[in-house]
């Protein structure tokens, strides 16, 4: 446990004295609470978001990423499918020759589902296709230790109706780069 | 268990407790065809208007029906003063009557009296010492007292729930997690985050809650004291950390952990030694664990079998884990009753995803909502109600039903999209 948190407390003191406010309140009767926000989503509204529900991390500009790719960093996927669908296997390829050439350079895959269905299960489904887009690269000659991945399960949707055309840009996965 | 004093993460500023919130409102969609009649006469000497509590509660259950003011014959705060026949004239069978008076610097007596006027007889004569600022909380067990004393079953009024909201859209998402009365009052924020915030869970002792947060930018694990606001991150493993569920004696974690090629298992956490036993090795997604309340099983969602089902495995043993769940293509996300006799999950129906009890002992599910995207129920303590999950007009709302299906009611955020509740304890 003592080992634990002597890794966790640096992380912590990372976000605190990054641009993160990290507020918390120990009223003891009334209203404690907590806020916490990370690092890359406080300075999120700087950087240009370059598309639907990509969030604003990015650094697809300050990695070099082709112009042509910068705008399709989000490969969408069938209803309770987790396969890279025949059509998208070329953009897939074209990130990959991409990455395969800079080792220097990170993705991070981001799974998402629709909303249907359970939140926990979703995750699951949402780490399906983003290890289903990991495989594909490593495929191709992505290293695996420029590859991370997390699921958002349905939590960040891209968008927010309910209709079957909204349900269907929820279900992606977009590629995150940043810098090794 | 955990040892708050090594907690050194994140205590800083005061957050403002007018951070705004969505506040749940509760609309009864349906209740009992012959509800109990009740006169809850006002108590005298409190800033609260204790009656108006105990008289929302007990509607609320759909199993009673009140008196209106207006039409009292009279208004006694004492058993001695309630003239039954001007009672039983004016349609009613009980008389609830009350009083608060100070008995100490910062705390009341909350002294109540329930007559049946039919008979005449005096069901209850009982005094509750609460602090000055916690008299709603003694009206929600005086209505606790009153439910169980005509009704013969506990209700769970005076305890809380948990549960997230989230108003806008990404990158500008804002999660809180929210805890507040069972009647939706008393909301307050214990944690903001621009990042999803999902799953919480109560303590068995309802002082902490375990959630799942990416503030991190990945799933993380983290348990709070919901009195200080401590918090620290038990679970943070490459990939998932989800779904996290206490084991019945508080010291352990039932959680979803993801392998380096993505697979979900279920694992267990002990809280003190911090170290996982692996439950499940199956090559399908297997989450959503949740302990039998003898602390013996876990039940957790798996698709091993194709969609998503549910299963059970023995803790601690080698058994192969049992499918639970046949009727159906989707059954997924249980909870076991506190008598271990049946699960509450979700199922699919057609389209549809509705919450369903299960009884363990013939396998009959009945669904008991319909709406098109219910999930998360949880068991009320008292075992009697199921709050959830829906959807309408793309936004999250809550409701409760009770397991006979027969009372529904929906609890209205008035702002923002409101999921995953988790109903606390009963107070010790």
């Amino acid at each position: 446990m003592k080992r634990n948190l002597v890794l966790v407390l640096p992380l912590i003191a990372l976000l605190g004295a990054g641009c993160s406010s990290t507020r918390n309140a120990a009223s003891t009767e009334s209203a404690p609470a907590t806020t916490v926000e990370s690092k890359a989503a406080a300075t999120a509204d700087t950087g240009a978001v370059a598309s639907a529900g990509v969030v604003g991390d990015d650094a697809s500009a300050d990695v070099g990423l082709p112009p042509e790719l910068v705008n399709k960093r989000v490969i969408y996927f069938a209803f309770d499918s987790s396969e890279v669908r025949a059509e998208d296997r070329a953009l897939v390829a074209a990130h990959a020759r991409f990455l395969a050439g800079r080792s220097n350079v990170a993705v991070r895959l981001e799974g998402h589902t629709d909303q249907r269905g359970t939140r926990e299960y979703n995750i699951g489904l949402g780490e399906r296709r983003a290890q289903a887009v990991r495989a594909a690269l490593g495929l191709q000659g992505v290293s695996d230790g420029q590859i991370s991945t997390v699921s958002y399960g349905e939590e960040r949707p891209a968008a927010a109706a309910d209709d079957e055309e909204s349900m269907a840009m929820n279900r992606r996965v977009e590629l995150v780069y940043g810098k090794r | 268990m955990i040892d708050w004093k090594q907690i050194g993460l994140l205590a800083v500023a005061l957050l403002a407790s007018a951070t705004a919130q969505a506040q749940l409102r509760i609309d009864i969609t349906s209740g009992v065809t012959d509800p109990v009649p009740i006169a809850i006469v006002p108590f005298v000497g409190a800033a609260v208007d204790v009656a108006e509590v105990v008289q929302a509660d007990l509607v609320r259950s759909g199993r009673f029906k009140a008196l209106a003011r207006d039409r009292q014959p009279g208004a006694p705060t004492r058993a001695a003063d309630v003239v039954a026949a001007n009672w039983r004239a004016a349609g009613t069978d009980y008389v609830l009557v009350g009083r608060v008076v100070q008995v100490m610097d910062g705390a009341v007596a909350v002294d109540f009296e329930l007559v049946n006027v039919l008979n005449g007889q005096r069901l209850l004569l009982e005094r509750l010492i609460a602090r000055s600022g916690a008299i709603r909380n003694a009206a929600h067990q005086v209505a606790d007292r009153v439910y169980e004393k005509i009704l013969g079953v506990k209700s769970a009024f005076a305890t809380r729930i948990a549960y997230v909201s989230v108003d806008g859209a990404p990158p500008t998402q804002r999660f809180q997690l929210i805890v507040a009365d069972a009647d939706g009052e008393n909301s307050r924020v214990i944690l903001e985050s621009k990042f999803p915030l999902m799953s919480p869970a109560w303590s068995p002792d309802g002082e902490s809650l375990a959630y799942v947060s990416f503030e991190t930018r990945r799933a993380a694990i983290y348990v709070q004291r919901v009195r200080t606001a401590e918090r620290q991150r038990v679970s943070e493993r490459p990939g998932v950390n989800g779904a996290p569920s206490w084991s019945p004696d508080g010291r352990k974690l039932a959680l979803t952990l993801s392998s380096a090629s993505g697979n979900l298992d279920v694992y267990v956490l002990d809280l003190d030694s911090r170290q996982y036993t692996r439950v499940t090795d199956d090559a399908g997604i297997d989450t959503e664990p949740v302990w039998s309340p003898d602390g013996t099983t876990i039940y957790f969602t798996s698709d091993r079998a194709g969609g998503p089902q549910i299963y059970r495995q023995r803790f601690g043993t080698a058994e192969r884990a049992q499918r639970v769940t046949f009727s159906g293509s989707y059954n997924a996300r249980p909870r076991v009753a506190a008598d271990g006799l049946s699960l509450a999950l979700v199922t699919r129906e057609g389209s549809a995803y509705r919450v369903a009890v299960q009884d363990l002992r013939n396998g009959a599910l009945r669904v008991l909502s319909s709406g098109r995207e219910d999930e998360s129920p949880a068991f009320s303590p008292d075992g009697g109600t199921l709050i959830f999950a829906g959807r309408e007009r793309g936004r999250g709302v809550l409701a409760t039903v009770s397991v006979d299906g027969l009372v529904l009611q929906r609890l209205k955020a008035d702002r923002g999209d409101v999921r995953d509740p988790s109903w606390g304890p009963f107070s010790p």
